[in-house]
């Protein structure tokens, strides 16, 4: 017993003795840490990196490639290599094409794994060890929250890739993002009229919708419009992301009374939804004395591809389509497909022009301090990207411009060629005021 | 009788004093391994806990869960609502999360160590995927589904508000004032290692420690000799449960956010990995198996090849292309493969692990220059491996 006892007396002696050299020895490196610098990674050699976190893996893996694509194309660009692109037709344009500021654009690339945690551990990664000033992608509206929260904390730029929740420039905006891509408001601003022509005033909708902040968006905002038109909800059932196979899902719609299936999914799962929903018969039904209609709020021409022959005739909204014929559209839909053989996603055409006008801001405040990139950005007016005339508004760092509403080419010239634009929704029609979403962008951190 | 105890109390104190130094000193020899920023530093200290806990219930005993997930979770889950109910401190956080994630352990255990072997597994893998599936869909108001639950500033952290704290408009989470994110954050993790490993080490060293090797060799010749095994291999599995609680809630301390990704099967089987290509049933195997995959993890899926390219830069250009387009479908997206190809020679050609190969090395180097020792410290404390269930 005395034994046993004065053998634990030691051992905490011990324990203390450790903890206080352990102590010391932490402190040590901590005092050469102290950084010299005016904001975090400050650029201070020839070059200039910028971090690329997108989804290699996963149910967004295809959105995260075309991405990766236009990131690798816009550092190009900027460097002064290749064709220009929408260097040549942006207006106003600080750029030189000589990097930014001078410096040489480099990029380090992470997988996100469209997971909040590997997306904030990789874009960690991109801060902490490799110096970068500024990160962008993701194609998750969860991942993008978490990321752009992250770096608010750490105190560098965010630009918000495929995101289109209303909740990272709404409730979860931040002062350090930034969002180029539309919203689900916006979305069912636009689509709502279109709908009512199409399919009348008198439906009864059936939600499946991805069960994360993007899909309780969607569905809240395509709820929204489509009652005030007159529609009923009938339900809102929501599935895993990822979940693969949805025919558990589509099952019960056939019995349910709906006579319209809103799928609130994206990338892969979207495309096993609709394909499922297709091959239960859905399209061919007729319900309450009216042909059943699939609508899918988020359209993607990436999407349209997987989904092949289903997507015919199908409604939806979209950012951006690479059939647009303005010339800052050209000229993008030109130099990405000189570099890969294939016309750009939405995707990539929303992180391409996210990367330019990041450089751009940094050129007009002439520092790449954070909150003098913030101050050029905020009410930032631009056009020749693609989107007509847009504006970055101050209050949520969220863009305004005309939103498209498209429907699944019934005769596709080519394998792209699987959007048909119907309708080019003006700004006007598809604004909010900045307090309706709620929300505190907080303070710039540097 | 008295000098023997000594020497090995002295043996594990010089042990421990190592462990201490490798692991405080890791910021600077990660640098030699571009792994020296804050963040994988963080994670090598919180998976090395989740290791050595683990070890303690699959090394010791040989029952294989294929349930801590949950329990790592549930550490996170607890640590996120004691900074948004309580207070910004760590303390608390990581306090309740090992009660919290100890008395789930202790519930989980109580029904799944009716069985044994595979069952035991089956068990506790169901019971991790209910509580996956529970946070991910069912459980929303508490866990917040996929989007994961954050810290918001208008929370209302009582004690913070009581003793007049503000926070930001990111609260972070602090030790006394201290910000624990960076390096700050990193000792604090390290510190909480270096206390779990000595925790571990003192269970290896003991009577207790003796008879879960005990079970783990001959469970049912244990209780002919009139042993209840059943408190024991409970009271590890609630150890190793509240190992995992720890760790969960530092993830949660160093980055103030907790997902359901977190108690997917995937990360089960992670641990498991980590403890086997580490050296099952060995005292710093887990963590440096938990080192190496978080190291392949950040590190190998970072490469693209861009850096391929300057990697081989010094080779003509055919060879370079040559190289390039050999070595990208094992490095950035492809670490997985590197890592499965790791663990494929490790466990058919060392199955002791990585300590077991350092081991062998080790004897190698020494027939060459002296003659045999005795046994060296620190390593396999014994030798059997292998579920004895």
């Amino acid at each position: 017993m005395t034994k046993s006892s004065k053998t634990t007396n030691e051992s905490r002696r011990d324990f203390l003795k450790i903890t206080a050299v352990g102590g010391l020895a932490a402190s040590a490196p901590m005092i050469f840490m102290k950084s010299a610098h005016a904001y975090l990674n400050e650029p201070k050699g020839a070059t200039v990196t910028l971090g690329f976190n997108v989804p290699q893996t996963g149910a967004y893996a295809d959105e995260g490639a075309d991405e990766l694509r236009a990131y690798k194309l816009a550092v190009k660009h900027l460097n002064g290599e290749g064709d220009g692109g929408l260097l040549n037709t942006m207006k106003p344009l600080s750029l030189k094409g000589s990097g930014i500021l001078g410096k040489k654009v480099q990029y380090v690339t992470g997988d996100t794994q469209t997971k909040s945690d590997a997306a904030r551990a990789s874009a960690k990664r991109m801060i902490e060890k490799d110096g970068a000033v500024m990160i962008t992608g993701g194609s998750s509206s969860g991942v993008a929250i978490a990321v752009q929260s992250l770096c608010q904390e750490a105190g560098v730029i965010f630009m918000a890739g495929l995101t289109h929740s209303n909740d990272t420039t709404g409730k979860d905006k931040r002062k350090h993002g930034f969002r180029h891509f539309f919203n689900t408001e916006m979305s069912g601003a636009a689509l709502a009229p279109i709908l009512e022509k199409e399919f009348g005033k008198d439906r009864v909708a059936y939600h499946l919708t991805a069960d994360y902040t993007w899909g309780w968006s969607q569905e809240g905002s395509i709820k929204k419009y489509t009652e005030a038109l007159g529609w009923k909800t009938q339900s809102a059932v929501r599935t895993p992301l990822g979940a693969g196979d949805f025919s558990q899902y589509i099952t019960p719609v056939l019995n349910s009374g709906a006579d319209v299936l809103v799928l609130n999914h994206y990338g892969k799962d979207m495309v096993n939804s609709l394909t499922q929903a297709v091959q239960f018969g859905l399209r061919d039904k007729q319900v309450n004395g009216k042909d059943f209609q699939i609508v899918v709020p988020l359209f993607s021409r990436l999407m349209a591809q997987g989904a092949g022959e289903n997507i015919k005739g199908i409604f939806g909204s979209t950012n951006w389509n690479w059939s647009l014929k303005d010339a800052g559209s050209q000229a993008f839909v030109k130099s990405f497909g000189a570099e890969y053989g294939f016309p750009p996603s939405q995707a990539a055409h929303t992180c391409y022009v996210q990367t330019l006008l990041y450089a751009n801001a940094c050129e007009m405040a002439g520092t790449f301090n954070p909150c003098g990139v913030i101050a050029a950005l905020e009410g930032f007016k631009f056009d020749g990207m693609g989107n007509g005339p847009t504006e970055y508004r101050a209050e949520d760092h969220q863009c305004f411009k005309d939103v498209l509403v498209v429907r699944g080419n019934e005769n596709p010239s080519s394998q792209f060629d699987l959007l048909e634009v119907v309708d080019i929704t003006p700004r006007a029609k598809v604004e909010y005021p900045p307090s309706m979403l709620g929300g505190d962008l907080g303070s710039c951190n540097a | 009788m008295q000098t023997i105890i000594t020497s090995s109390r002295t043996r594990d104190t010089i042990i421990l004093a190592l462990f201490a130094l490798i692991v405080l000193t890791a910021p600077l020899w990660g640098q030699l391994i571009g792994a020296g920023y804050p963040d994988l530093l963080q994670k090598f200290a919180i998976f090395g806990l989740f290791a050595i806990g683990y070890n303690i219930m699959f090394g010791l005993t040989g029952y294989l869960s294929f349930g801590h997930a949950a329990f790592l979770g549930v550490g996170s889950y607890t640590a996120v609502w004691s900074f948004k109910l309580l207070s910004m401190n760590a303390i608390p956080a990581v306090l309740f999360a090992i009660l919290l994630s100890g008395l789930f352990a202790a519930a989980i255990g109580f029904l799944s160590l009716r069985r044994t072997g595979i069952y035991f597994s089956i068990l506790t893998l169901a019971f991790a995927q209910m509580s996956y599936n529970l946070a991910y869909s069912v459980l929303t108001p508490i866990t917040n589904g996929e989007t994961g639950l954050r810290v918001l500033r208008d929370d209302p952290r009582v004690i913070d508000t009581a003793l007049g704290i503000q926070v930001g408009s990111s609260p972070l989470s602090d030790f006394f004032g201290l910000t624990l994110t960076g390096y700050p954050g990193f000792y604090f993790c390290a510190v909480m290692l270096i206390l779990g490993f000595w925790f571990s080490l003192k269970i290896f060293r003991s009577p207790y420690g003796m008879k879960l090797l005990a079970i783990k060799s001959n469970q049912v010749r244990m209780e002919y000799t009139g042993f209840n095994t059943r408190p024991y291999l409970l009271s590890a599995f609630v150890i190793s449960g509240m190992y995992a609680g720890l760790a969960g809630s530092l993830m949660a301390i160093t980055d103030p956010l907790a997902g359901a990704e977190r108690m997917q099967w995937t990360a089960s089987g992670e641990v498991v990995l980590m403890t086997i290509l580490g050296g099952l049933g060995t005292l710093f195997g887990p963590i440096l198996g938990a080192t190496t995959i978080k190291y392949f993890e950040n590190i190998f899926s970072a490469f693209n090849e861009q850096v391929l390219h300057q990697a081989f830069d010094f080779l003509p250009q055919v060879l370079t292309d040559l190289m390039v387009a050999i070595t990208s479908p094992f490095v950035g997206e492809g670490w997985h493969l590197t890592l499965g190809v790791l663990f494929m020679i490790i466990i058919i050609f060392i199955p002791g692990g990585l300590i077991e190969g350092i081991e062998r090395f080790r004897r190698l180097f020494r027939r060459r220059h002296q003659p045999p020792g005795e046994n060296p410290p620190g390593s396999r404390s014994h030798s059997s491996r292998g579920p004895a269930t």
